[in-house]
């Protein structure tokens, strides 16, 4: 790697009573690239993203940021370092526009009164910015937004506070054909923008579309971190369910011995 | 890539609205299930053209005077509740509350001899413990708001019985707590607060849209903000002209005309919560959890602390209403707040189109709906009719607006604008 990760976590471990969900994983993202982060369904990787963004503690384990260490210790904390989160199921509001969606949590004042022309300003600017053009009015609620439109407005606003990681959680997974074309379009600008972007995602093609290097889990082990161009569909989808692909991934004896739940529960290390 | 075929217009160049774009869109809107105030204002309408043919004294002066003294308890304590039933919680007990509050304005002014501003704050004090403690126990400790309000009703019912000691009807003797309620401000004060209002909406509404042009965003068109304007002002001067008319059947023995205080007292409570949901960030986290908690969550929003601060705020409301309450029945007894005040107040807020699932409500709703329900309960009043027919027909209408929230929910999910 010649440039230098924007965020390294190291060692993450994280239980939830007794079930370890994530087992000494390291994981590094890159500016200006997109990493996939891919595994099967309970692999770990949206309570990876989770910890990352400070919705989980972390069992063990830490974060570098910049090549500083921090801690994040709530989503205030990752959203101060820059990073922001995409969730799967949106987390907009159906009930507010799309400025005050964008701006939720964090809205612009002008002393006690909210500064509604700023902000609807900004949200203008950054949807511009980032070639959207699909949204007739930004004062029309979100819920008469198409599913595609609402991924873009949740992307967004995770790029509005200038922020240097975005975390992606499976964001083409409820659209059709011209809506998933649409916001890997978008992914794809915004790692060329500069920023780092994590995408979560089950979808091999839009993998291998838009992705610069890809993060396998399985059963909460980071199994393989690799170049796209590096790896086969076939490659990644033994990661994926085997955890492991000729050279890549777990050494086979780690297998067998059957790295599970069974054997996870007395794994040291998760006193915190 | 071939997306630019799915692009529709860009956000800068969209249309320059129109009066008629307006209108359209405000058409639009009601066809999609988002009804707003037209139900209330249309059944106000209907109600009052009925009650008027039925009892033409319906339309005189003292009677419209009534209204506003007769709707004001439950229009104030309806501000307050739609604050919880924005985040889709329920406040039961609020009519109680109320109750309990009144009865500590009462005792302190008739045991302790407290000075009227002494027994308010009291009074108000007490109602933001009652809003504290209830919020605490939705929020903190986890059981629904209906559970805890409906145990609140109970308890709060029996704790005006212990504080009026049994049965015993408290007076109330203080000239200033009576004035709410029962007396008028002088005509020409009247119409300056009118002017004050008037200017004052005009001011916020040409500001707020000068602010927008100057940043080049979209803004309604100029003729529907001085509509807006125009219609604030004829509405509140006929209200105003109406109100300074004499109304007293006697003018030798007492001369009473001018606007009831409690008119100017609902009209900044009405203007305070307005500004506190519409233009502060505090309002918009309220509509937030109340739209979808978990994303207000996401969003750094601590939700906790908003649900138990919309308890406290109804509950404050609920004192404040049971002070004008107290100050119009010249007393407090067992029945202060109880009775049908809550569910009034609940039939006020959803009326007015405040939606029971949260998410969707002005404060305003609180003044149409009350309008409603003082009609009703006027008219019926002035009608002859029994308080079993009151109810009944009360309660049918409750049913109704409820109805109406259901069913252009419905329709607005079909037609995907909410």
């Amino acid at each position: 790697m010649s440039v230098t990760p924007l965020l390294e976590a190291r060692g993450i471990d994280k239980r939830f009573g007794p079930v370890q969900v994530l087992k000494d994983v390291d994981f590094a993202v890159t500016p200006g690239e997109v990493t996939a982060l891919v595994g099967d369904n309970g692999a770990g990787k949206s309570t990876l993203v989770k910890c990352i963004s400070g919705i989980y503690p972390i069992d063990a384990g830490e974060f570098q940021f910049d090549g500083q260490p921090v801690t994040i210790h709530g989503p205030r904390d990752a959203a101060g370092l820059g990073i922001e989160v995409v969730y799967q199921d949106l987390a907009l509001c159906d009930n507010l526009d799309i400025v005050q969606n964008m701006f939720l949590g964090r809205e612009k004042r002008s002393g006690l009164v909210l500064d509604e022309p700023t902000m609807e300003q900004m949200a203008a600017e950054t949807l511009a910015g980032l070639s959207v053009r699909t949204v007739k009015s930004l004062r029309q609620h979100v819920a008469s937004l198409s599913g595609g439109q609402r991924q873009t407005v949740a992307i967004a606003k995770a790029v509005l506070w200038n922020s240097k990681l975005v975390i992606l959680d499976e964001p083409t997974a409820a659209l059709g054909v011209a809506q998933t074309a649409q916001v890997l379009e978008l992914v794809r600008r915004l790692a060329d923008k500069g920023l780092a972007v994590v995408l979560i995602s089950h979808n091999m093609n839009d993998v291998f579309a838009v992705s610069d290097r890809i993060a396998a889990l399985y059963l909460g082990q980071m199994v393989a971190q690799v170049k796209t161009t590096d790896v086969t569909h076939a490659q990644v989808v033994e990661l994926i369910t085997a955890g492991r692909s000729g050279d890549l991934g777990l050494p086979t004896e780690k297998i067998d011995s059957g790295v599970e739940y069974a054997d996870t529960l007395t794994t040291p290390g998760a006193e915190q | 890539m071939t997306t630019t075929a799915h692009h529709i217009e860009p956000v800068a160049v969209a249309p320059k609205p129109t009066v008629g774009s307006h209108v359209r869109d405000y058409l639009g809107r009601v066809r999609g299930g988002d009804l707003g105030a037209l139900p209330a204002v249309l059944g106000l309408i209907v109600l009052c053209v009925f009650f008027a043919i039925m009892r033409p004294v319906f339309f005189s002066a003292g009677n419209f005077a009534n209204l506003f003294t007769q709707g004001a308890a439950i229009t104030i304590i309806a501000m307050g509740l739609i604050f919880v039933l924005l985040l889709g919680e329920i406040d039961l007990s609020a009519g109680f509350a109320s109750g309990v509050c009144a009865a500590v304005l009462a005792q302190l002014m008739a045991e302790q001899g407290s000075p009227w501003y002494v027994a308010m704050l009291a009074a108000i004090a007490t109602g933001v413990v009652i809003g504290l403690v209830l919020g605490f126990l939705v929020a903190k400790v986890g059981i629904p708001s209906f559970v805890v309000t409906l145990a609140g009703f109970l308890a709060f019912q029996g704790t005006v019985l212990l504080l009026i000691k049994g049965g015993t009807n408290v007076s109330i003797r203080d000239d200033v707590i009576l004035a709410i309620a029962n007396k008028n401000i002088v005509p020409w004060l009247g119409w300056i607060l009118t002017v004050i209002g008037v200017a004052g909406y005009a001011v916020v509404v040409l500001l707020s849209r000068r602010r927008r042009v100057a940043r080049g965003l979209v803004t309604e068109p100029f003729a529907v903000a001085i509509g807006r304007i125009a219609a604030l002002a004829v509405i509140l001067g006929i209200a105003v002209f109406v109100l300074n008319q004499e109304r007293s059947r006697n003018v030798v023995v007492v001369s009473l005309k001018g606007v009831p205080i409690v008119v100017p007292i609902i009209a900044a409570l009405l203007i305070i919560w307005t500004f506190v949901l519409r233009r502060t960030a505090y309002g918009r986290h309220v509509y937030a959890v109340g739209g979808n908690r978990e994303a207000a969550r996401r969003a750094g929003i601590n939700v906790d602390r908003i649900r138990i601060s919309v308890f406290v705020i109804c509950s404050g409301m609920a004192a404040i209403g049971g002070i004008v309450a107290a100050s119009r029945a010249n007393s407090v007894d067992a029945n202060t707040g109880g009775s049908n005040v809550l569910l009034y107040a609940v039939g006020a807020a959803v009326i007015g189109g405040t939606s029971l699932f949260g998410g969707k409500g002005r404060v305003l709703d609180a003044l149409l709906g009350g309008a409603v329900i003082a009609v009703i309960d006027n008219g019926m009043g002035l009608m002859g009719l029994s308080s079993g027919q009151k109810f009944v027909f009360t309660g049918v209408v409750l049913l109704l607006a409820a109805g109406v929230d259901a069913l252009s929910r419905r329709r607005a999910a079909a037609t995907g604008t909410r």
